[in-house]
């Protein structure tokens, strides 16, 4: 059983790093993620942010500009997220006590 | 064959982080060293998406009067940033979570070992 | 019920130093237009400079600082910024938190998406600073008293 699982371990690096023999190369400014229009002629998004983030929100941080105007939905999920949380780990912690109160 | 190495080792080692943390997932019985190598696994994604960003010869996201913004090969690619700062927060509630959890099952059954959990729950 | 620390050193420096770390997290979350940082970093370090009291001390002095009782319902204050921002442009006449709709008259209106992009960062410090907090306490309160 053990031998499975760190041959399952190594069949899944090498399946990897076969993979990653696809990815272009670090740093590489002319990789398909990175220029300004797609493959069928719309804008990159990422370009375009980086092109109009100062000129819609004044802002010259563009990854607050991101995270908050361009994709304020994305963030506001995330948060909820988090407080979901925050309300999980306050309900599954007091409900215990909670039972154990009442039977003293 | 050299530039290809130059160009692709930053993928391998974070293959080599990603195995690390499966290895704990799977390979661990105690319950905390598991979650310990969920957010090693979890870190490894993160560094995946923010070697995804680099360019070559570019500054960080933040714009500045002296370098222009016309052409985007000055600045390196934002989104994945975005992307991952959300990313590492939600991590950090599902630590929380995972923690929270595992206190109560520590408090009902008084071990962490998957083993011996799955023989207390029958 | 927890104790505080024996350690002199550790009781005065963590006295001294957490109302720098948290004047730092306030910085970092308002001058997130400028610099890195944003809600999330501030939210962070906020909670850090919170925690290391709640760390060093006993539970009478820090309930002083910041009450066991105010983290859930401040989170949800958070949260709520962040919905009524988004609402508030939506019952203008815009899309949901779309900030162009705000209803700041005077500023251009690239400043008043600069403006809601400031609401939207406190309302996430606030949640992110109070849930980090509440996780702690929750996490830490044992059930042996």
């Amino acid at each position: 059983m053990k031998t499975i699982n760190y041959l399952s371990l190594v069949a899944v690096g090498l399946l990897l790093i076969y993979a990653s023999l696809g990815l272009p190369y670090r740093g590489d400014s002319d990789a398909l993620v990175n220029q300004d229009t797609s493959l069928i002629g719309t804008p990159v998004a990422s370009s375009y942010y980086i092109q109009n983030a100062y000129k819609d929100a004044n802002t010259p941080n563009i990854v607050t500009a991101i995270l908050c105007d361009y994709r304020g939905f994305d963030t506001l999920g995330e948060e909820v997220v988090i407080f979901t949380a925050g309300i999980v780990c306050f309900l599954l912690l007091n409900r215990e006590r909670k039972i154990e109160k009442k039977q003293r | 064959m050299l530039d290809f190495i130059a160009g692709h080792y930053d993928y391998w080692f974070i293959i080599l982080l990603l195995i690390i943390g499966l290895y704990g997932m799977i390979m661990k019985k105690n319950l905390v060293k598991k979650l310990i190598g969920m957010t090693i696994f979890q870190a490894s994604i993160i560094l995946f998406y923010i070697s995804g960003a680099i360019k070559a010869d570019a500054t960080v996201p933040i714009l500045t009067d002296s370098i222009s913004n016309a052409d985007t090969a000055n600045y390196i690619n934002p989104l994945p940033h975005a992307l991952m700062l959300t990313a590492i927060v939600v991590g950090v509630a599902t630590v929380g979570v995972a923690f929270a959890i595992l206190i109560q099952l520590y408090n009902r059954y008084k071990t962490l070992n998957e083993q011996e959990l799955i023989e207390r729950m029958k | 019920m927890k104790k505080s620390s024996d350690s002199p050193i550790i009781l005065l420096l963590s006295r001294v130093i957490s109302p720098y770390i948290m004047l730092f997290g306030l910085y970092v979350i308002f001058h997130g237009h400028y610099s890195p940082g944003g809600g999330f970093q501030g939210g962070t370090m906020l909670a850090a400079s919170i925690l290391l009291i709640r760390i060093a001390m006993e539970e009478k002095v820090y309930e002083m600082q910041f009450k066991k009782s105010f983290d859930i319902p401040l989170g949800a204050l958070g949260v709520l910024i962040f919905f009524g921002v988004g609402l508030i442009a939506m019952l203008l006449g815009g899309n949901f938190l779309d900030h162009h709709f705000l209803p700041i008259d005077w500023l251009a209106p690239a400043d008043v998406r600069f403006m809601g992009i400031l609401f939207v960062e406190v309302g996430v410090g606030l949640a992110v600073m109070t849930i980090l907090v509440a996780i702690y306490d929750n996490l830490l309160e044992d059930d042996d008293a």
